[in-house]
């Protein structure tokens, strides 16, 4: 390993010394920033491959995510009335969800998260629509697409199933529209 | 493989006959063909026949890189100035009319400043530079101080110039005659002129007017 100084300064003072425009200046090769254009395509090549990888590690990674999501007991028939919300985690505890009865026997859930932001969207079952306080997103109830605001995507919905009074959930439906 | 520190290039001026032959020889070269990179140059045209060859004299502190804008003229680790780098040279001219011993060349056909690298190709791996082996007269040689000493017993090598306030030290020796005073070229004070009546100047008078002796 060559211990010596790149710089030979024609004064022999060291580098700090100098003057600026003879650092940023240097005439010796050693000390030259050379960009050669084959290092510069070999930079280019080189990272194009690693992002074309890091396309497809994604594609195969979603290709072969094992998703299972267990059923899980969320309500009983009997405690909600009709109008009434009720918030639940499903497939986590770090993922809140909403169930809505809307009619004697319609039941729907969504995730809590707004699309926007991810605040926490309220039920307004009266207008039948879901409200993000945040920035003002409104969600329709029945479908969960978005109505008006920042959000311009629907809420994930959460696939119910009824039996002998409990209302289980089953899957999470994600969707782009 | 860096040129070898003993080896030194000196430029003896007295024995210079003009013949151009380093010249044709530095024309040849192959890394810049058909363009020479030394001058021959007149020093009296009107008074002698004197003739100089004048090759670069890698500089301590090379003016030619220290004034380019474009960051092309660098310096190898054994010291040798070289020619300046094809995709950085802009054809400004700075180097030009910054160096002091007239060395670079703008080649405007090709926008780009060629100058004398000691044949780096050649010094590199050991061998003479083109000028030095075909000059007849010893008036530029490639060697050890021992054997300038031995050859040159007249003559002392010099590689120290002042240009107003700056010194610099060069690579290249310059043979002067052994006791002769060195002088040093006041540019500006040539420029505008001296009251003063010249000095007899032993060297130049050495150089100028004892004829060339081949041995």
């Amino acid at each position: 390993m060559n211990n010596e100084p790149l710089h030979r300064f024609p004064d022999g003072r060291s580098e700090a010394e100098q003057p600026k425009w003879r650092q940023d200046f240097p005439i010796d090769v050693e000390a030259d920033e050379y960009g050669a254009r084959r290092d510069f395509t070999k930079f280019m090549v080189l990272t194009s491959f690693a992002f074309a990888f890091g396309q497809f590690w994604i594609v195969l990674q979603s290709l072969f995510r094992v998703k299972k999501t267990e059923e899980k007991q969320i309500a009983m028939v009997d405690d909600m009335k009709v109008g009434q919300a009720k918030t639940f985690h499903y497939p986590t505890d770090r993922d809140p969800c909403l169930l809505i009865r809307q009619t004697a026997e319609t039941f729907v859930a969504y995730s809590n998260q707004c699309t926007h932001l991810m605040c926490p969207v309220r039920p307004d079952v009266k207008n039948d629509r879901l409200h993000c306080p945040c920035h003002e997103g409104y969600f329709e109830a029945s479908t969960g697409r978005p109505l008006a605001g920042p959000p311009r995507r629907p809420l994930p919905k959460i696939q119910l199933r009824i039996a002998d009074g409990i209302v289980y959930a089953t899957a999470v439906e994600l969707r782009t529209s | 493989m860096p040129v070898p520190e003993n080896k030194f290039f000196f430029i003896d001026p007295n024995r210079c006959i003009g013949c151009q032959a380093c010249v044709q020889a530095c024309s040849e070269c192959d890394t810049h063909k058909g363009h020479s990179m030394i001058h021959l140059e007149y020093v009296d045209r009107y008074e002698s026949p004197q003739t100089l060859p004048v090759v670069c004299m890698h500089c301590d502190s090379p003016t030619c890189a220290e004034v380019c804008p474009a960051d092309a003229i660098k310096r190898t680790e054994d010291g040798v100035v070289q020619s300046a780098r094809k995709p950085r040279c802009i054809a400004c001219s700075n180097c030009v009319l910054a160096c002091p011993f007239g060395v670079p060349k703008m080649e405007t056909s090709m926008e780009l400043m060629m100058k004398c690298d000691m044949c780096y190709d050649r010094t590199s791996e050991g061998k003479k530079p083109m000028c030095a082996t075909v000059c007849p007269s010893g008036a530029l040689h490639f060697g050890t101080m021992d054997e300038i000493e031995e050859l040159r017993p007249q003559s002392r090598p010099v590689n120290e110039f002042h240009f107003g306030a700056q010194t610099i030290h060069t690579k290249v020796r310059m043979m002067v005659p052994k006791n002769s005073r060195l002088t040093h070229l006041d540019v500006v004070d040539g420029m505008h002129g001296s009251d003063e009546p010249d000095e007899p100047d032993m060297m130049m008078d050495g150089v100028l007017f004892e004829l060339p002796i081949v041995s």
